[in-house]
């Protein structure tokens, strides 16, 4: 579980990116942080693995304040992945893969051997293992900086806009995948995104942050478009428009749900 | 031309490869100068520059630092040295190593800098310590310009270590201010011909090292095999050498 307790964060300049936040991100779930740019929502996940420390207030991961660890230490026990993979370009897949176990400690080929075991996990063909990050797709190096994320088994995996640069069809593929390992692993995931139906499909909690970084609402996503806090929730999420503001239109006896364009969505099942 | 046949023979006359001041002697001489000279500045430069690179605090500095040694006339200095340390080799080692630091210094702060922010940050995201972020990250990935600073300082060093015979009975520049006191212009020009081939024989060295340095993934990077030839960016480091000529 990790929760934050009045954090607040002012950079040197001025800024203020996080505002008093207080909120529990509860265990083995998905907890998704969306908002528009300059909302706060990576500095509240950077300090989770102390990247970025608060100036007031407590970040806590099973009850123990995360300031007491070292950073160092705090960082290789904790899965990190990140936009454009973040990969070494001079090492190897497998080699890239391996980085946190070996700064660890394990040894060579015990580590090199998970590996190859991650690539498995994330659908990737054992032949790349020895392709360098230029030679593969965006996509491809998305998968590996999950692998590289869970290569040292840790409880938290937390991913910072991973799919926000590749193109629409490989980022579904992308989701798809990452839910499908969910399942599996059942992580305490961390994730941040700015779009909204990302979080809704990923996230068993959906945090929506808005700009001077304060939360204008935490709940499931089924919970926020029942009850958007406010109007700005409201707006943000698309509750009154669009392809969320669905009705009911009669036609040849079956009724077929129908968005706020007219647009045919499906059919009520019966 | 004639004068161009006087250097030949002066080059090929047996009497110059043998004995004390010889040109095999004057060569080593040249060569166990310019590498003192290159360690002692390596020394003191290369850690300042990678700590600047890898900060980047400090950064203005180093260019006015670097900016001001570099308007330095070598042999000006030498001459300071000369009549403050006296005759010997320390005054020509001292005066090299403070031209030698500016190229170096540009060398080493380039290429930390070059390194993708992104990638450090990643690389400290998942736990690296920051001395192992300086040689496990930035230190391959810079590689590259850092040894073309190497490169460039390593040509000035060379170039103008024969001014470490104007108070030193050291390196090819013998045969340059020898010829030039004797008028035997043969073997002036014969002696900086001695020393444009080995600037040209170690600067084919340091061409072949800086390919060999491109670590293999970003090489992979920058040729794809539908790219023959890749348009390459490369940091400049270095200035022209126009040292010896005041």
């Amino acid at each position: 579980m990790i929760e934050f307790r009045g954090v607040t964060k002012q950079f040197p300049d001025g800024t203020v990116a996080v505002a008093g936040v207080d909120i529990v991100m509860p265990p083995h779930k998905t907890t998704v942080l969306v908002g528009s740019s300059g909302s706060g929502k990576t500095t509240l996940l950077r300090m989770i693995n102390r990247m970025v420390d608060p100036t007031s207030g407590q970040v806590l991961i099973d009850g123990a304040d995360v300031a007491t660890v070292d950073p160092v230490r705090l960082r290789r026990g904790i899965g990190y992945v990140m936009q454009n993979s973040g990969l070494l370009p001079h090492r190897k897949v497998v080699d890239n893969i391996a980085t946190v176990p070996l700064l660890r400690g394990t040894s060579k080929a015990e580590a090199r051997a998970h590996a190859l075991e991650l690539l498995d996990t994330v659908g990737l063909d054992r032949s790349l293992a020895d392709r360098y990050p230029s030679q593969l797709s965006g996509g491809q190096q998305q998968r590996v900086g999950v692998a590289r994320g869970l290569a040292v088994d840790p409880n938290i995996l937390l991913m910072d806009e991973p799919f926000g640069a590749v193109d629409p069809i490989v980022r579904a593929e992308l989701q798809q995948e990452l839910l499908r390992l969910q399942g599996e692993l059942g992580k305490t995931v961390v994730f941040v995104t700015h779009d909204i139906d990302e979080a809704f499909l990923l996230g068993d909690q959906v945090v929506i942050m808005q700009q001077g970084g304060k939360i204008s609402q935490a709940a499931s996503p089924t919970e926020i478009l029942a009850n958007p806090a406010d109007d700005f929730v409201a707006d943000f999420v698309g509750a009154n428009r669009g392809k969320r503001a669905l009705h009911l239109a009669q036609v040849d006896g079956r009724s077929v749900v129908v968005d706020a364009d007219g647009r045919p969505a499906g059919i009520l099942a019966q | 031309m004639n004068l161009f046949l006087d250097a030949l023979a002066w080059l090929f006359d047996p009497a110059q490869w043998s004995g004390s001041g010889s040109i095999p002697q004057r060569i080593g001489e040249h060569v166990w100068i310019s590498l003192v000279v290159l360690l002692i500045a390596s020394a003191i430069a290369l850690p300042v520059g990678a700590i600047i690179g890898h900060s980047g605090r400090g950064r203005e500095v180093a260019i006015r630092v670097s900016g001001g040694l570099r308007a330095l006339p070598t042999l000006g200095v030498l001459t300071l040295f000369g009549l403050w340390i006296g005759i010997g080799l320390s005054a020509p080692i001292l005066a090299l190593v403070i031209l030698a630091i500016p190229p170096l210094l540009a060398g080493a702060y380039a290429g930390f800098e070059s390194v993708d922010r992104h990638t450090i940050d990643a690389a400290r995201a998942v736990g690296m310590r920051e001395s192992q972020i300086v040689g496990k990250v930035e230190l391959p990935l810079g590689m590259p310009i850092l040894v073309g600073g190497i490169r460039s300082a390593t040509l000035q060093i060379i170039a103008t270590a024969t001014l470490a015979a104007f108070i030193a009975d050291a390196g090819l520049g013998r045969f340059i201010f020898e010829g030039l006191k004797i008028r035997d212009y043969g073997e002036m020009l014969g002696g900086s011909i001695l020393v444009i081939i080995l600037a040209l024989v170690v600067d084919g060295c340091f061409a072949v090292t800086q390919r060999l340095v491109v670590p293999a993934g970003v090489r992979a990077a920058r040729s794809p095999e539908l790219r023959s030839a890749p348009a390459r960016p490369r940091a400049v480091v270095g200035h022209a050498i126009n040292e010896g000529n005041q």
